[in-house]
């Protein structure tokens, strides 16, 4: 028998080489476009911009509590969903990366019902603390964590479904309770995963649109964030509009090489 | 600070049903062929595998109580433990892999250092301290991972199959310090391995499991002198038959041995493979086991030759590479057995 090596390369039938020429071509001529259509010249004084920087401020800092946030819980649910063994398991990882194929606006339409002013949640939160999340960075803040969580969740369960559980047995067997193993054998251990599925869920969470504007609206400096000023701006501005959609692709790209394929097993 | 354990562990349609105890300071090596039951009876006493029934009692503390469903985690157990492979932390250096089981049960980081620096220096591989169990050689990972067991004073020390993974330069080195370590040992220690000279080098004394059950228990000269299992007459490289001797023979299976003045009932009956002659032809002689079957293998062994001859009795003889050359036993694999009744030791099972 052989040895199991890398799949042979082989030369391409006619057919199947001119559609995926075709199928990279579809891929890359919007992105070449874009790059193409930036006024790279007035990069400085749009960047200046009092919009685009209230917009800068607030994807970055309502992305990265939005990665926080999903990481915090993910963690833990991802361990749930690899090691535990309960009823209703496959279901709840089925609702756990739902808001991956939910239209986005949809997921924004289900937060304002759970969590608005008259929501499931948010009418007592309301009456008891006086707070009410929607149209707030708050808002921004869980339409991130709600859409880019289930990234984390897949990315981190996968690797931890796949680990080698005698490092857990090992430190049990010299000593160590569950959550001092937690700590310093299973996250450690699955930190690659980790680190992929953070990149890819603060990515997503950074472009987020539709359930951001339903959930959070789009109020310039408080819940606008950059690809609400995108959108606006294609109407009033639409250079402004191109150098920011290049700025959001561009960090797409580096979020992409510096995973180099990770979460999604490639090479 | 004994152990004790006398279980039933079930794994699929698997059954282990194994009693061991061990004393303080003995070595007692659970033996047996891949497949035996072997880990899964030391997965247990280590509290990983849940018990079906029985207990398992260490230094005096009831650990597993299946009447009464008493189960002590691992973690709280008290053992030491060196896995096959040694399951190191790959991301925790020599020195904090050793400093584990330290650091774990609270004691500060200074002092874990300091004792988990004094156990790598014992097993020697103070030098490779800072290094990631990916850059040691097999031996050091080895004594590394003693060190991590034993660093935390355990009232057990479990060991599976410690040597498996080494070459065999470095087993050889490994094992002998392995053995001086275990000799100043104040605690028992359970060894699970298939290899006998690992067994005989490091154990006081060895349990023989077969198929989930312990098959024999003793030295290892009482297992050789009379085997009453596969592994330890495969390990004396004798021949070994369970049956039941009457008037007329020993009844093993479908075929009868014949033997001088056996003990009645239920018997262990051996025959030494140098005693088994190979004919070509149905022999004249006086022997009085006399059965027909055909080589399912030669193997060579020094100047001699082992054949495995299936047949009634399926039976290991050692012949002369002369006698395999007149036999032409490639050419013609269909022969006659014949062993002579002076020949079959037999002693009551």
């Amino acid at each position: 028998m052989s040895e199991p090596g890398p799949p042979r390369t082989l030369r391409p039938p006619v057919p199947v080489a001119v559609m995926a020429a075709v199928a990279a071509l579809f891929l890359l001529l919007p992105l070449l476009a874009l790059a193409v259509r930036t006024p790279w010249t007035d990069i400085g004084s749009l960047l200046g911009g009092e919009r685009v920087r209230q917009a800068l401020r607030v994807s970055v800092i309502a992305s990265t509590a939005s990665l926080g946030l999903a990481t915090l819980l993910g963690v833990p649910l991802a361990w749930v969903l690899a090691r535990g063994d309960f009823p209703g398991k496959r279901w709840l990882r089925a609702f756990a990366t739902l808001p991956m194929v939910l239209p986005p606006v949809v997921g924004g339409v289900a937060l304002l019902l759970a969590y608005g002013r008259r929501g499931l949640v948010g009418e007592s939160l309301a009456d008891l603390t006086g707070v009410t999340i929607p149209f707030s960075m708050g808002a921004v803040v869980l339409a991130g964590a709600f859409v880019s969580m289930p990234f984390l969740v897949v990315t981190v369960e996968a690797a931890l479904r796949s680990a080698d559980t005698r490092y857990e047995e090992a430190a049990a067997s010299l000593g160590a309770r569950r959550w001092y193993v937690f700590r310093r054998v299973t996250l450690p251990m699955s930190a690659p995963a980790l680190a992929a599925g953070m990149a890819l869920a603060w990515a997503r969470a950074l472009g987020e649109f539709g359930a951001t504007i339903t959930f959070a609206g789009n109020l310039p400096g408080r819940t606008q964030t950059m690809p609400l000023a995108v959108f606006l701006e294609l109407e009033t501005d639409p250079e402004a509009a191109y150098l920011l959609s290049f700025l959001l692709l561009a960090v797409s790209v580096v979020v992409l090489v510096a995973m180099r394929g990770r979460a999604f097993g490639g090479r | 600070m004994m152990l004790e354990a006398d279980v039933v562990v079930r794994r699929g349609e698997f059954v282990v049903s194994a009693a061991v105890t061990a004393a303080p300071g003995e070595v007692v090596a659970v033996v047996g062929p891949n497949g035996a039951g072997k880990t899964t009876l030391l997965r247990a006493v280590a509290g990983l595998s849940p018990i079906e029934q029985g207990t398992v009692r260490s230094a005096g503390r009831l650990l597993d109580d299946a009447a009464s469903g008493l189960h002590v985690p691992p973690d709280a157990r008290r053992i030491g433990m060196v896995f096959q492979d040694y399951a190191l932390f790959p991301h925790l250096s020599a020195l904090e892999n050793v400093a584990f089981p330290l650091r774990a049960s609270g004691t500060s980081a200074a002092s874990a250092r300091r004792r988990a620096l004094a156990w790598l220096d014992r097993t020697g591989v103070a030098h490779r301290s800072g290094s990631r169990p990916r850059d040691l050689s097999g031996g050091e990972a080895q004594r590394v991972a003693l060190a991590r067991a034993l660093v935390h004073e355990p009232d057990l020390l479990l060991l599976d199959e410690p040597l498996a993974a080494l070459d065999v330069e470095s087993r050889h080195r490994v094992r002998h310090d392995l053995a001086a370590h275990l000799a100043t040992l104040r605690v028992p220690c359970l060894l699970v391995t298939h290899d006998p000279l690992e067994a005989a080098l490091l154990a006081d004394r060895l349990v023989v499991l077969e198929h989930g059950a312990v098959v024999q228990a003793g030295s290892l000269a009482e297992l050789t002198r009379r085997p009453r299992s596969v592994w330890a007459a495969r390990l004396v490289g004798t021949n070994l038959y369970r049956g039941t001797a009457g008037p007329g023979g020993i009844t093993v299976g479908a075929a009868t041995l014949a033997a001088i003045d056996p003990p009645q009932g239920p018997v262990f009956a051996t025959v030494p493979p140098h005693a088994v002659t190979i004919h070509a032809t149905r022999p004249e002689g006086s022997a009085r086991n006399v059965w027909p079957g055909e080589v399912a293998a030669v193997e060579p062994l020094g100047s001699r030759v082992r054949v495995s001859v299936d047949g009634l009795l399926p039976i290991v003889a050692e012949i002369t590479s002369d006698s395999l050359e007149r036999l032409d036993l490639l050419v013609r694999p269909r022969v006659w057995v014949s062993v002579k009744a002076t020949e079959v030791e037999v002693y009551p099972a």
